[in-house]
């Protein structure tokens, strides 16, 4: 078991390699949803690369005496799986075959092909937070003092069962969760806050009994520093989110802030565009 | 003729509280949810013994089948209470997902199936259940028939690793299966032996179809009763045996035709050994108020509309 500790400069580079993987995963997909994915992957390179204990050359389901990742807005699954193989779980050539027919790589995360790094399947939206908070329960009953991680989006947040869960995790005190909203103010039709408007997301989460704190998710030393802010707050009788502000799209100038990338492909040309902004992980691609 | 004796009118819910106290007292993997409704699903003993292990949801029942579904994954043996209308149609979505999709070795615990929950009417009445769990790839679906079984249905669950939907009601009805007859999953039972038609038949009403088969004697027909407490995966041998013998079915359901064991046992006759089938259960309609007893003459659940059934299938030959 261990945490891999990388340095600023070395999880930058991963993320790029990532962005890169995203994209031409997409593409050669001919379907996905890029957005959300190039806006989470600091944040999610950061979390496998420097933040959690896990094992990726044994997973294990239980995840006994290991932290523990949940990614409840399933359709960022391609930042999710290059994230897996580049620290391990899985061969980095397995990437090309996301969404094909026979491949574990599916639109949305599946355990039934039985891909490693995988506990829940998600896609359908608003459920990840309710299974994190079990696994955290789980985890207490077990004396295990490790953390469990749940991502959401914010559109999901629309989700009612989002705030089922919000109200069972403050009152059974499961302070051993850190949750983390993708706050992008993007969905499919447009911004969140012209769809169903969130209204003040932190004064929601402190009304229902949780811990808030902010973070910059496409700064990759405000991410550590955030994470570890809440893993200090942890075992403190409240559950714990952190409202992380994102760009969909980080990385690719034309796709930054606009929802019409949460779920189309890139082109071939748009490719060639995107990789040139990311260059510097050339030398890394599958 | 084996005679078999009420040995009294219990809830098949209370059989579940039972078996999961004891599950408690035997296995610390087993952890149970309830969503406001603990004593109606007769998980308080449970919750009192175990409160460490026990966790109120709340009328939130998407967020405790995910709870259940985390726990799972850790290894842990949630069984997740409520009404069979909350833990089916309402989370249907979250047991797909969370459960079936993901494999998950949850329990649900579904109590107040059917007509037979009585007064509270069609609201509480869910007579879909049975279709919509076994629509779901993965689910074992089991509805026992009295106290005795439900109480063996519960143990033997625990044992088996996948989602389960285990269906009871809430009305005493005759407690009259032997404790010593061994519940295996997806294995049917033979209750009563004849030549003339089988009767299959499913949870509260396993009883009427033995009330049936002394009528149907008085008639000099001698019809055979198949109890299929598991109704997914359904036990395709005894279907096949039994309609090889008598050449003609019945099924007996508190359920709506679509989707439910009378539809399962079609599969079987259509694919294996076409035969006439009559349907006995609920024809496209939802419930109403009334007494459980009232309820079954009125929906045509009752021991009258098996006979009647039996011998229509008897007729189509």
């Amino acid at each position: 078991m261990q945490i891999m500790s990388k340095s600023i400069e070395e999880l930058q580079r991963i993320a790029c390699v990532v962005r890169r993987d995203v994209l031409r995963m997409i593409h050669g997909a001919a379907s996905g949803h890029p957005g959300g994915s190039l806006g989470c992957t600091d944040f999610l390179v950061t979390l496998y690369f420097n933040i959690m204990k896990h094992n990726p050359d044994s997973f294990r389901m239980n995840g006994k005496g290991e932290d523990m990742f949940f990614l409840s807005n399933g359709h960022i699954a391609p930042a999710w799986y290059s994230v897996l193989a580049r620290s391990g779980y899985f061969p980095i050539s397995e990437l090309s075959s996301l969404r094909k027919i026979n491949s574990r790589l599916q639109g949305h995360p599946s355990i039934a092909e039985g891909l490693p790094g995988i506990r829940m399947a998600s896609g359908s939206l608003g459920q990840g937070l309710s299974c994190a908070i079990g696994a955290a329960i789980a985890k207490k009953l077990d004396n295990d003092n490790n953390f469990v991680y749940c991502l959401t989006g914010d559109g999901e947040l629309q989700e009612g069962q989002i705030w089922e869960a919000a109200m069972f995790a403050a009152a059974h005190k499961v302070d051993n969760i850190i949750a983390v909203v993708d706050y992008n103010g993007k969905q499919i039709d447009g911004n969140v806050e012209d769809v169903i408007s969130l209204g003040d997301l932190q004064l929601k989460w402190v009304s229902f009994g949780w811990k808030v704190l902010k973070m910059d998710g496409n700064n990759i030393q405000n991410i550590i520093d955030t994470m570890a802010h809440a893993k200090s707050l942890s075992g403190k009788s409240m559950p714990i989110i952190i409202i992380m502000k994102t760009i969909m799209g980080k990385g690719v100038d034309f796709m930054e802030n606009s929802h019409k990338w949460h779920g189309v492909p890139p082109d071939d040309a748009q490719l060639e565009r995107a990789l040139a902004q990311l260059a510097e992980g050339q030398n890394e691609d599958y | 003729m084996i005679e078999y004796i009420n040995r009294g009118n219990k809830e098949t819910r209370s059989g579940f509280g039972k078996a999961l106290l004891e599950l408690g007292e035997n296995n610390t993997d087993v952890v149970a949810l309830c969503a406001d409704l603990t004593d109606s699903v007769k998980m308080y003993a449970f919750a009192s013994s175990f409160p460490e292990r026990f966790f109120q949801a709340g009328i939130a029942e998407s967020n405790m089948i995910g709870v259940a579904a985390g726990l799972a994954t850790c290894g842990k043996i949630p069984f997740a209470g409520t009404f069979a209308n909350f833990a089916s149609g309402r989370v249907y979505d979250q047991l797909r997902q969370s459960v079936a999709y993901s494999q998950k070795n949850v329990k649900i615990c579904a109590s107040h199936a059917g007509i037979t929950l009585g007064e509270d009417g069609a609201t509480h009445q869910i007579m879909e259940d049975i279709g919509l769990i076994k629509m779901l790839p993965g689910f074992t679906v089991i509805n026992p028939c009295d106290f005795t079984q439900t109480y063996l249905a519960t143990l033997a669950i625990a044992n088996h690793y996948g989602p389960v939907y285990l269906r009871f009601g809430r009305p005493k009805v005759p407690d009259f299966t032997s404790a010593n007859t061994p519940f295996e999953i997806g294995k049917a039972i033979k209750l009563v032996d004849g030549n003339d038609v089988s009767i299959f038949a499913t949870g509260h009403l396993v009883w009427k179809a033995i009330e049936a088969t002394k009528i149907l004697s008085e008639k000099n027909i001698n019809a055979e009763v198949i109890n299929i407490h598991t109704i997914k995966p359904i036990d395709k041998q005894s279907v096949i045996e039994s309609v090889y013998k008598t050449g003609a079915a019945v099924s007996a359901e508190e359920h709506l035709k679509n989707g439910g064991l009378g539809d399962s046992i079609a599969q079987i006759l259509a694919e294996f050994i076409p035969s006439p089938l009559e349907y006995v259960a609920v024809d496209d309609k939802f419930g109403e108020s009334g007494k459980p007893d009232e309820l079954l003459a009125k929906f045509h659940l009752d021991s009258i509309d098996i006979v009647e059934a039996a011998i229509k299938a008897i007729s189509r030959k």
